[in-house]
């Protein structure tokens, strides 16, 4: 016999006589302490993400590409990782054209292995959008799909991330009920609540472990 | 590659090396200063005791739930993953665990591994054997790396480097990584991420663990703070993740308070820097994601757990770490005490099931059954009932059957003489008061030393005379002055 089914016949004779337990899962209890209201919910996500030291930004949809503008100037930084298969990537290679920014925009448009070693040292930070956020853990809900690899939102330092303010939910449950998660996943879902850190040395919190060092979250209220 | 000592060798017995642990001030002062702050996170997470106990018995409902139809979880698992692109192969033992393992390695002729945390790897400690077989197997959790790069074992299995601290870890990264010495800790884990991201980008192979295998969508969720579980499962061409059968959850919104106790109680976190959902492995059109996804699910004396109603509550186990945090004995003698992969309370039930009762026969009474391990449980395993049952099991008579391999380690005929005599004593009224008339008149004939007993108390002296006597007494007394008795 496989080990598979050895393990499985175990299994089941340890179950002999038994009939499986019914699912009384407690709905209420995953969502009600977690509710908000709507004008709450930012505020919910902004002081948690802000405890785990993200920069978040409400702005209006149309200034965002500015405001990243603006950021990578703050920080001398000299490249961006963008989306160009993505409205946001379009949006925002149109505002840089225009913009004559000193910048420069990457597009990972190519398989990871054709240029693994730049996007692990050269790239100094990068831009998403997100699948919404999740107000009661202050989460960021990442969907990485071909146009925008999974890559994007962990390899450079800097991670900025656009959120639309209408798709901010109370809590995980309504989160994967509303987009009907069950369904259908991507390869790999993600939920990110502020940038890589660690406490493995006494405790002490040191961010930048692995991961981004800055994560950034840029708020679009009218959209 | 340095080779991990392995603990077991240091002395050969729990009291061995709990004696040598308790004469360390400076690896007690360690434990002491980070369970505390651990307590006080865990406590600060769930402010409303209401919401807390709700949580638990949900989460005690889940994975009991999940367990009265465990085998045909793990086959509907299985299918789902499958038609999701991920090859599942299964282990009854961890040499099989580690075949598997080694064989997939070969395959893609790779010789660079990066781990990301995983507690059912130390169990099969897939470093070492990977090792023999000149792959290099490096733990990415830093905290993980820190205590590899010291060749020794994690002692805690949240917090693997809690025993050590920056000082510690400064002189380790002196001399082994040739770095100026710094116990700036931000610094300190700039150098390791430096160190470990060279690793991420070369390695052939990236390895995981499992927090819950959800058997509705074929998904692998994984928790994280670092990043390093991402990286393992991301960057590499291949991602092997590795598992225990009980980790397998029915639905995706079972894990929704599943994920909050496990992150409140392990660190009082309201939920990790990530969560990972790995479905799959990368797509035709995608541009970055392993190319091929395995599970491993590994037996290694659950189903022998499983057997038995009473010890399968032993598989409930989210792995958050919050009986170690509590536990008066773990937090006075630290991790690597247990001698094994799995310390403190959860560990003196899970491992006689693993290696058998008779290579860990002290760890069922290495506890003062104070039930605060019980109590903090976020999925209520009951586990001082449960080590009672284990000191039961341990001293059974070799004629019966054992219930847990390696059961009746601990079985003496003198004690069990000894308690049969009691017994007599307690249940004959004529043998009783013999023996009480013997004792308090003999009193003093009670030998110095009682064995361990006397080592840490003076002997206990029969008082010359008994309760009931002195209860007649009173009485009689009382009866002599004219007052109701």
């Amino acid at each position: 016999m496989s080990a598979r089914d050895n393990i499985l016949s175990k299994l089941r004779a340890g179950l002999e006589g038994t009939t499986p337990r019914p699912d009384q899962f407690d709905e209420e209890l995953v969502t009600q302490p977690w509710q908000y209201a709507p004008e709450d919910r930012i505020e919910r996500l902004r002081s948690l993400m802000e405890a785990v030291h993200t920069e978040v930004h409400t702005l209006a949809a149309a200034n965002w590409p500015a405001k990243v503008q603006e950021l990578l100037e703050n920080r001398r930084l000299a490249n961006l990782l963008y989306a160009p298969g993505t409205g946001h990537g379009q949006q925002l290679a149109e505002f840089w054209a225009e913009a004559d920014a000193e910048q420069n925009l990457l597009a990972y448009d190519r398989p990871i292995e054709e240029w693994k070693e730049e996007l692990f040292w050269q790239v100094d930070a990068s831009i998403t959008g997100t699948a919404g956020a999740i107000a009661a853990t202050g989460s960021l809900v990442l969907w990485p799909d071909r146009h925008e690899p999974r890559l994007m939102s962990l390899l450079p330092p800097l991670h900025i991330a656009l959120l639309k303010a209408s798709e901010i939910e109370d809590n995980l449950y309504t989160m994967m009920e509303k987009q009907n998660w069950s369904a259908g996943l991507p390869t790999n879902l993600l939920l990110v609540s502020g940038p890589s850190k660690t406490a493995d040395i006494e405790q002490v919190l040191a961010y930048g472990a692995h991961g981004p060092k800055e994560l950034v979250v840029l708020i679009l209220e009218d959209a | 590659m340095n080779q991990r000592i392995p603990v077991t060798e240091l002395t050969s017995s729990f009291r061995g090396r709990a004696t040598e642990a308790l004469a360390d001030g400076q690896l007690r002062n360690n434990f002491r200063v980070a369970m505390d702050s651990l307590m006080q996170k865990r406590a600060d997470a769930f402010p409303d005791e209401q919401e807390r106990e709700g949580l638990r018995e949900l989460g005690n409902h889940i994975k009991a739930r999940a367990l009265s139809r465990l085998p045909d979880l793990l086959e509907q698992l299985e299918a789902k993953l499958t038609e999701n692109g991920v090859h599942v192969h299964w282990a009854e033992t961890t040499e099989e665990a580690n075949r598997i393992v080694h064989a997939i390695i070969e395959s893609k002729q790779g010789s660079q591994v990066v781990k990301g945390k995983s507690m059912v790897s130390e169990e099969m400690e897939m470093n070492d054997y990977l090792a023999d077989r000149d792959i290099e197997c490096l733990e990415s959790d830093m905290g993980e790396y820190i205590v590899q790069l010291d060749g020794e074992k994690p002692s805690h299995i949240i917090m693997p480097a809690i025993h050590k601290n920056r000082r510690q870890v400064s002189q380790l990264f002196h001399s082994k990584l040739g770095v100026e010495a710094t116990e700036d800790v931000n610094e300190l884990i700039q150098i390791g991420r430096r160190t470990l991201r060279k690793k991420f980008l070369e390695a052939d192979v990236g390895v995981s663990g499992v927090n819950f295998a959800i058997a509705e969508t074929g998904t692998l969720l994984l928790v994280e703070n670092e990043g390093n579980g991402r990286m393992s499962t991301t960057v590499p061409p291949v991602h092997v993740a590795v598992t225990g059968i009980e980790k397998v959850v029915g639905n995706l919104r079972d894990v929704v308070p599943l994920l909050s106790l496990l992150t409140r109680s392990a660190l009082g976190q309201p939920i990790t820097t990530y969560v990972n959902m790995i479905s799959g492995p990368r797509k035709a059109d995608e541009l970055d994601g392993p190319e091929e996804v395995h599970l491993v699910l590994l037996d290694n004396g659950r189903s022998g757990a499983f057997a038995d109603a009473q010890l399968r509550q032993t598989l409930n186990c989210i792995r958050c770490g919050a009986c170690m945090n509590h536990c008066p004995v773990y937090t006075r003698v630290g991790g690597h005490t247990y001698g094994e992969v799995y310390p403190g309370p959860i560990g003196k039930i899970v491992t006689p099931h693993m290696v058998g009762l008779d290579h860990v026969p002290d760890h069922p009474s290495a506890s003062s059954l104070c039930g605060a391990c019980g109590e903090v449980c976020p999925v209520k395993i009951p586990i001082p009932e449960l080590l009672q049952r284990l000191r039961q099991e341990n001293v059974k008579s070799p004629d019966e059957p054992a219930v847990v391999q390696g059961g009746g380690a601990k079985y003496s005929w003198k004690e069990r003489a000894l308690w049969r005599m009691w017994m007599a004593l307690n249940t004959r009224p004529t043998l009783y008061k013999c023996f009480l008339w013997a004792a308090t008149r003999l009193g003093k004939l009670t030998p110095k030393n009682l064995g361990p007993w006397t080592e840490n108390h003076t002997a206990p002296v029969p008082a010359p005379r008994s309760l009931h006597d002195l209860a007649k007494a009173h009485l009689n007394a009382g009866q002599n002055r004219g007052e109701q008795p």
